[in-house]
C-alpha cells in the first residue's frame, strides 16, 4: 500500500519515536510511506481555536500538495493532524462556497480528491500481514488501548470505527499476540493541547486515565497520538501516582515493531520519559508462563 | 339540453371581501347551459339551501354548481339538499372559490375573473355528469381483533357485549400482553395482574368471543363488511382439548434453563411451558428450538429422543406430530391492537436507529430496562418480588433511573416522547423505596410529563413522600467500575456535575411498535409512519380509524400510550364497529372505478398501482365456457376512488364514475378556451 | 418527521443564535438544555460556563458575556459533547465560532492560552512548521514562566527530541500568504 505521508510537526520533534517506529515497520508490511514534499503545519489546535478559515486552509495546502504529487490517500500518524486534514477535506466537500475559495487562498489548484487515513485504520487493515510478520508474539502482555478524542470524533469527519465502542486498536494489538484489556477511560480526553498553557488540567485528566488502565490490569498503554503520548508519558511523573510502578506508554507502531522482533532503539523506545525497558525485556525474554509459542 | 343552476356564495366576508360575487353570478348567468345564477351570503345555511331547492323545482335544473368553499366542507350538504328536491346528488358539484381563490389573492378584479373561470370549468364538467346511485354492500357482523393485550381484550369484550361475534387473535401462547408483566400500575398502584386477569377470563368464557391464542394473521383480502382472513394456528404440540392445565409436563421437562421471555430474560423456563401461571389459555406450548425431543429428532435419533413430558401427561395431550393449521374467517371489521415493544440500547439495531454505546450497549448486567424492573418487582417474578441485581443477586441500595433513553433523541433515531416513562419511573422509585427502606433512588430527567388524572400528584408523591431524588439533567456515560456502575450525569438546576456509584441502573427505554408490524400493515393495506406506528385517518377527529375502510386501531400500535388511554381507544373502536354493524348494509359513495371489459387489454397495470387492492382478475368466457380473456374488475366495496388506475390505464378502459375522462377533459378544454 | 427549522428571521441585527446557526449550520434552538454535554465534558470541573450553559446564553443572545468569558477558551475540542448531544447541536463548533468572534472583537483571552496560541502560530508563520524550541522560548517570553519545565529541558535534548535549529520549508511564503489572507478575512467578518 502506498500513501502520501504527512508526519506533522511533532513527529520530527517530541514524538520522534512514532515516526521512527512507523518507518521501521513499514518495510515488513509493504507500506510505502512517501513523505509529502514541502509539507507545512496543519494548524493543530491553535489555528482551530482562533480562525476557522485558517484551520481549513492550512491542512488544505497539504492536501493540495499531496494531490499534485500524485497521491490518492494521505496517512497522518498524529491524531490531531489526521483530524484536521480529514476535517478540512470533509468541510470543503460539504460547503461549495468554502471549496470555491480554496484555490485563491492557497495559490494552487485543489480538487479535494485525496482521502485521509489514520495509522490505526491502516494497521487494522493490515492485520493479517501483521500476524504473518510477527516474530515474537507478545503473548500475555496486557495492553490498554487508548484512543483519546481526535481519532474517532466527530464520527462524520473521522469516518472510522464506532465512536463509543471502537475496536480497531484492539484488533491490531491482538494481531501482535498481546492481550487488549477491557477498560473504561479509553475514549476520555487527556487534556490535548493544554500540556503547556494549562498543565494542571492535563495532570488531573491523565491521572484518572492511568489509574483506570492500571486497575484493569494493563502493563502498558498504547496510543496513536503524539499529544496523548506526551501528556501521559512526559507528564506522568507529575501525576504523583502514589508509589505505584510507572506505566510505560507506547505508540501502536512501537508495539507492532516489538512483535516484529525489531531492535528497541531502532523503534525509538529509548526516547520515552517513562522507561520502556520492561517492555523490551518482555519481548526478548518473556517471563515464565508467558513463553513465546 | 343542460339547465345548470349556479350559486355563488359570499361566505360572509371570506369570499365577498375579495371576489365580487354579484359580478360573478351575472357573468355565469350568460354562459350557455346555465339556466339560473344567483349570489347569496351563506349558501350552506338553511335559507341558502332553500334557494337551491326552489331553483331546482322552478327552473327544472339538470345540474347544480355551488361556487363556495372546499367540497371537503360542504359537498355533502349541497348534495343532500339536491337529493331532497329530487335531483340526483351526483349532479351537484362545488367550485372552490375560497381556498383556491379569495383566500390566496388580493387583487379584486383578477380574483373575480378567476372565480368566474373556476365556476365555469365546473359547469362544463357538470354538463357531463350522469346520475349515480349509492353503492350498498352487505356487512358481516363479526369482528377480528389482532392482539390480545389490554387494548385488544377491551375491544373484544365491548364488541362482544354489543352482541356481535369476535375473533381474537394473539401471537403469544397467552393473552395479556405487557400489562400482564407489570407489577403495579400507576397512578393507583393496583396489582396489574389482579385487575387484568378477570378480563382475560371473561374473554375466554364469553360466548361471543372465539379466542385463537398462539396464532397469527396470515393473509387478509376483501373490504369493509366483507374481509376474508386466513389465520395460522401455530402448533403447540399439545392437544388443547385434552390438556387440563395440570402442569405435570413442565415439572418433568429436562430442559430448564431457557431465558424466559415473560420474565424479560431475568428468569428461566422449561422447553414446554406456560408463560405465567395465570395464562389464558392455560395450555402449554413446546418451544421446538429448545426441546430435547425435537433436537434429537432433527438429528434422526427418534429412539433416544426425550419424551418426559409425554410420559408425565396423564391425559395423553402431548402430540409431537402436530402441525400448524389454518382457518379462514369472514369478518366485517378488523381492530389492530398489536401494542408495543421496548427499544433496546444494544449495538445491533434496525435501520435508522443507533444504540447507546455510552451506556454500554446493553452489556452491563445490572443496567436494565423498565419491563425488567417490573419483573423484579413483581411478586410472581423471577425473584418473587425481591429487587435483586441480575449480576450477583444482591439487593441494590442505590438505583439510578434514567428517563428518555432513546425517546426525544433524534441523534439515535427517535424524536418522539414515549409518554409513559415519567409515570412508570416515578412508580419504580416508589416500589423500590417501599421494598428497600434505606434504598436511594435517583432519577435523571429532562422534563416531567404527567398529564393524566392524578398523574402529577403521583409524581409529587414519589418525590415528597417516598424520598425519590430527581435530578434534572441527562447522563453522558456510565460504565462498570468493580462492583458498581459509575454514572456521570449533570444537575442543570444547580449547575453541578453529578457522579453516582450505582448498584443498579434502570433505563426508561422508548416505546416502539411491535416487531413485524409492517408486514401485518401491508396485509391489511393500512399505512404506517416511518417508525412503524399505524396511521390514524385524521389525527384530531378520527383517531381510531385508518384510511383503510374497516380497519380500526386501538392502543399503543398507533402511538405510545398508557393503559387508560388504550382502554378508552379500544372502546371507541368497538363503538365504531358496533355502529358499522348496526346497519344491515353499508353505504358507499359511488365515485368508484369500473372497467369496460370489452376494451380492457388485460395488462393489469391498474392492479399493480391500486393502493387498496381493489382490482381483481376475472375470466371472460365464450358461449362454450372457454376462457377467452382475463380482464380487470374493480370491487366497488374496496375502491376508494383515488383515480390512480384511470391515470395509469394505457387503453383507457377504466374510469372513475363522476370523474370520467370526458368530464375531466371538458374542464381542461374550458380552461384552455 | 422532525418539524422543519424555523425560517423566520428577525429584522435588524442578527441575534447571536442566528449568527451561530449561519456559521455552524446547526440551529442552537434545538438545544433543550438536557445537560448531557456538560455531564461528559472533561473540563466541566474547571469551567464556570459548561457546554450547555454556553448554548443557553447563545439562545438568550448574551453575546458580551460569552465573548468575555474564560470558559470558551478552556474547551478542549474533544468533541465528546458533539458525539453525545441528542439534538446534534454541536456545542464544540459553537465555542469555536465564539472564540473567533472574541478574537475579532479583541476580547480578553486567558493569558497562558493566548500566549500559547500566538506563539504556536508565530512559529508556523515564520518557518511553515512548528519549531518546538521556538514555541517554548516565545511562550516563556510572553508569559514570564521561565522556570516552568526547565528541569525537563536536558532530558528532552538527551532524548533527541529537541532540535535547535528551525527548518524553514520552501513554500514558507505561501504559508505566510495564507495567514495574511485568513486574518484579513476574519477582520472583515467574512
Amino acid at each position: 500500500m502506498r500513501f502520501g505521508y504527512f508526519p506533522g510537526c511533532s513527529l520530527h520533534g517530541t514524538a520522534r519515536e512514532f515516526d521512527e517506529s512507523l518507518r521501521a515497520i513499514s518495510g515488513p508490511l509493504d507500506l510505502d510511506l512517501v513523505e509529502i514534499e514541502d509539507w507545512s503545519c496543519c494548524g493543530a489546535t491553535s489555528a482551530h481555536a482562533t480562525n476557522h478559515l485558517l484551520s481549513v486552509a492550512l491542512p488544505a495546502r497539504n492536501l493540495a500538495l499531496a494531490e499534485a504529487q500524485g497521491h490518492d490517500a494521505v496517512i497522518a500518524p498524529c491524531a490531531a493532524c489526521f483530524n484536521r486534514l480529514a476535517g478540512a477535506r470533509h468541510q470543503i466537500a460539504a460547503d461549495g462556497a468554502l471549496a470555491g475559495r480554496m484555490a485563491g487562498l492557497l495559490g494552487r489548484p485543489f480538487a479535494n480528491t485525496v482521502a485521509v487515513k489514520n495509522v490505526v485504520d491502516v494497521l487494522r487493515q493490515l492485520g493479517p500481514a501483521i500476524r504473518g510478520k510477527v516474530v515474537k508474539p507478545l503473548a500475555g502482555l496486557k495492553v490498554a488501548c487508548y484512543y483519546g478524542c481526535l481519532l474517532v470524533r466527530p464520527a462524520a469527519v473521522c469516518n472510522f470505527d464506532d465512536p463509543e465502542d471502537p475496536a480497531a486498536m484492539e484488533d491490531v494489538v491482538s494481531a501482535t499476540g498481546a492481550t487488549p484489556v477491557r477498560w473504561n477511560m479509553r475514549l476520555e480526553c487527556c487534556g490535548g493541547g493544554f500540556s503547556i498553557p494549562r498543565t494542571g488540567s492535563v495532570i488531573r485528566l491523565g491521572r484518572a486515565i492511568i489509574a483506570d488502565a492500571r486497575a484493569a490490569g494493563a502493563e502498558t498503554i498504547v496510543v496513536a497520538c503524539p499529544m496523548c503520548h506526551s501528556n501521559l508519558d512526559f507528564r506522568q511523573s507529575a501525576m504523583a501516582l502514589r508509589g505505584e510502578a510507572p506505566m510505560p506508554v507506547l505508540f501502536l507502531s512501537e508495539l507492532v515493531g516489538l512483535a516484529f522482533g525489531l531492535d528497541a532503539d531502532r523503534l525509538g523506545m529509548g526516547r520515552h520519559y517513562v522507561s520502556t525497558t520492561p517492555l523490551s525485556a518482555f519481548a526478548q525474554n518473556p517471563p515464565p508462563g508467558k513463553e513465546v509459542r | 339540453m343542460a339547465r345548470i343552476g349556479v350559486f355563488v356564495c359570499h361566505c360572509g366576508e371570506n369570499i365577498a371581501r375579495t371576489v365580487d360575487c354579484e359580478r360573478a353570478a351575472a357573468a355565469l348567468r350568460d354562459l350557455p347551459g346555465v339556466a339560473h345564477a344567483v349570489d347569496y351570503k351563506y349558501m350552506c345555511s338553511d335559507p341558502g339551501q332553500a334557494l337551491i331547492k326552489q331553483a331546482i323545482a322552478d327552473k327544472k335544473l339538470t345540474g347544480v354548481v355551488v361556487a363556495a368553499c372546499s367540497p371537503h366542507m360542504h359537498e355533502k350538504t349541497f348534495r343532500r339538499a339536491c337529493a331532497s328536491s329530487g335531483l340526483n346528488p351526483f349532479l351537484a358539484e362545488m367550485a372552490n372559490i375560497r381556498e383556491q381563490c379569495s383566500w390566496i389573492h388580493e387583487d379584486r378584479d383578477a380574483a373575480t375573473d378567476k372565480a368566474i373561470d373556476l365556476a365555469r370549468f365546473i359547469v362544463e364538467k357538470v354538463k357531463r355528469n350522469v346520475p349515480l346511485e349509492t353503492i350498498r354492500i352487505p356487512v358481516e357482523r363479526r369482528a377480528l381483533v389482532i392482539g390480545g393485550g389490554i387494548a385488544g381484550i377491551q375491544a373484544a369484550l365491548d364488541i362482544a357485549d354489543g352482541g356481535a361475534q369476535v375473533i381474537l387473535v394473539e401471537k403469544e401462547p397467552s393473552i395479556g400482553g405487557h400489562m400482564s408483566q407489570l407489577s403495579e400500575t400507576f397512578p393507583t398502584l393496583d396489582c396489574s395482574q389482579c385487575i387484568l386477569t378477570p378480563r382475560m377470563v371473561e374473554v375466554v368464557q364469553h360466548p361471543n368471543i372465539r379466542l385463537l391464542a398462539y396464532s397469527e394473521v396470515e393473509a387478509v383480502s376483501g373490504y369493509i363488511g366483507n374481509f376474508a382472513v386466513k389465520i395460522r394456528q401455530k402448533a403447540r404440540y399439545v392437544d388443547a382439548t385434552a390438556c387440563n392445565g395440570c402442569g405435570a409436563c413442565q415439572t418433568a421437562c429436562i430442559v430448564r434453563k431457557i431465558p424466559s421471555e415473560f420474565d424479560e430474560r431475568l428468569g428461566k423456563r422449561t422447553a414446554i411451558y406456560v408463560p405465567f401461571p395465570q395464562a389464558v389459555p392455560n395450555i402449554p406450548v413446546v418451544d421446538r428450538a429448545s426441546c430435547a425431543y425435537f433436537k434429537a429428532r432433527a438429528k434422526g435419533l427418534k429412539k433416544d429422543a426425550c419424551g418426559k413430558c409425554r410420559e408425565a401427561c396423564s391425559k395423553g395431550a402431548i402430540d409431537f406430530d402436530q402441525v400448524d393449521t389454518f382457518v379462514t374467517e369472514n369478518v366485517g371489521a378488523i381492530v389492530v391492537a398489536t401494542g408495543y415493544t421496548l427499544y433496546s440500547i444494544g449495538k445491533d439495531q434496525p435501520e435508522g436507529l443507533s444504540g447507546y454505546g455510552e451506556y454500554g450497549y446493553g452489556t452491563i448486567p445490572d443496567v436494565i430496562d423498565g419491563l425488567q424492573f417490573e419483573r423484579l418487582a413483581s411478586a410472581s417474578g423471577p425473584t418473587s418480588g425481591r429487587i435483586a441485581r441480575p449480576s450477583d443477586g444482591k439487593e441494590p441500595k442505590r438505583i439510578v433511573f434514567l428517563q428518555c433513553v432513546g425517546s426525544r433523541d433524534p441523534a439515535k433515531g427517535i424524536e418522539y416522547c414515549s409518554k409513559i416513562c415519567c409515570m412508570y419511573i416515578a412508580k419504580h422509585t416508589m416500589l423500590f423505596r417501599h421494598k428497600v427502606h434505606d434504598g436511594e433512588a435517583t432519577v435523571f430527567y429532562m422534563d416531567i410529563r404527567a398529564n393524566g388524572k392524578g398523574y402529577d400528584e403521583f409524581v409529587r408523591r414519589a418525590i415528597e413522600e417516598d424520598g425519590a431524588r430527581y435530578v434534572r439533567g441527562r447522563v453522558s456515560r456510565m460504565y462498570r467500575d468493580g462492583e458498581v456502575i459509575k454514572v456521570f450525569g449533570f444537575d442543570t438546576l444547580s449547575g453541578e456535575p453529578v457522579v453516582i456509584d450505582a448498584d443498579m441502573v434502570v433505563l426508561a427505554t422508548a416505546m416502539r411498535p411491535q416487531r413485524g408490524v409492517q408486514q401485518l400493515a401491508q396485509k391489511l393495506s393500512a399505512s404506517y409512519d416511518a417508525h412503524g406506528f399505524f396511521n390514524e385517518a385524521h389525527p384530531k377527529l378520527r383517531p381510531v380509524e385508518t384510511n383503510t375502510a374497516g380497519v380500526y386501531l386501538a392502543g399503543a400500535c398507533q402511538a405510545p400510550r398508557d393503559i387508560p388511554d388504550s382502554v378508552a381507544m379500544a372502546s371507541a373502536a368497538a363503538a365504531k364497529i358496533l355502529g358499522l354493524f348496526s346497519k344491515a348494509e353499508l353505504e358507499r359513495e359511488p365515485t368508484v372505478a369500473s372497467v369496460d371489459a370489452a376494451i380492457c387489454a388485460g395488462c393489469f397495470q391498474c392492479e399493480r398501482v391500486c393502493p387498496y387492492g381493489a382490482v381483481t382478475r376475472v375470466q371472460v368466457r365464450d358461449r362454450l365456457g372457454t376462457v377467452v380473456r382475463v380482464v380487470a374488475e374493480v370491487n366497488p366495496g374496496v375502491c376508494q376512488g383515488c383515480g390512480t388506475c384511470q391515470a395509469t390505464c394505457p387503453s383507457k378502459s377504466i374510469e372513475l364514475a363522476g370523474f370520467t375522462d370526458e368530464q375531466i377533459w371538458s374542464e381542461i378544454n374550458a380552461i384552455v378556451v | 418527521m422532525r418539524a422543519p427549522e424555523s425560517k423566520i428571521e428577525s429584522p435588524g441585527r442578527p441575534s447571536l443564535a442566528e449568527e451561530i446557526r449561519h456559521a455552524t449550520g446547526r440551529n442552537p434552538a434545538r438545544c433543550y438544555q438536557c445537560g448531557k454535554c456538560s455531564a461528559g465534558c472533561p473540563m466541566a470541573a474547571e469551567t464556570s460556563l459548561r457546554p450547555h450553559d454556553v448554548m443557553r446564553l447563545v439562545n438568550l443572545d448574551r453575546r458580551d458575556e460569552l465573548l468575555a468569558s474564560a470558559s470558551i477558551w478552556l474547551c478542549l475540542t474533544c468533541e465528546t459533547c458533539v458525539a453525545r448531544c441528542p439534538n446534534q447541536c454541536d456545542p464544540a463548533a459553537t465555542v469555536d465560532v465564539l472564540r473567533e468572534m472574541a478574537v475579532a472583537s479583541s476580547c480578553a483571552v486567558p493569558r497562558p492560552i493566548a500566549a500559547f496560541h500566538r506563539s504556536f502560530l508565530d512559529q508556523v508563520q515564520r518557518t511553515g512548521r512548528m519549531f518546538e524550541l521556538g514555541l517554548m522560548i516565545e511562550y516563556k517570553l510572553r508569559t514570564g514562566a521561565f522556570l516552568t519545565d526547565i528541569t525537563a529541558a536536558p532530558g528532552t535534548v538527551a532524548r533527541g527530541k529537541l532540535s535547535f535549529l528551525p527548518h524553514a520549508i520552501d513554500g514558507v511564503k505561501e504559508v505566510r500568504r495564507i495567514f495574511k489572507a485568513c486574518e484579513a478575512a476574519a477582520e472583515e467578518g467574512a
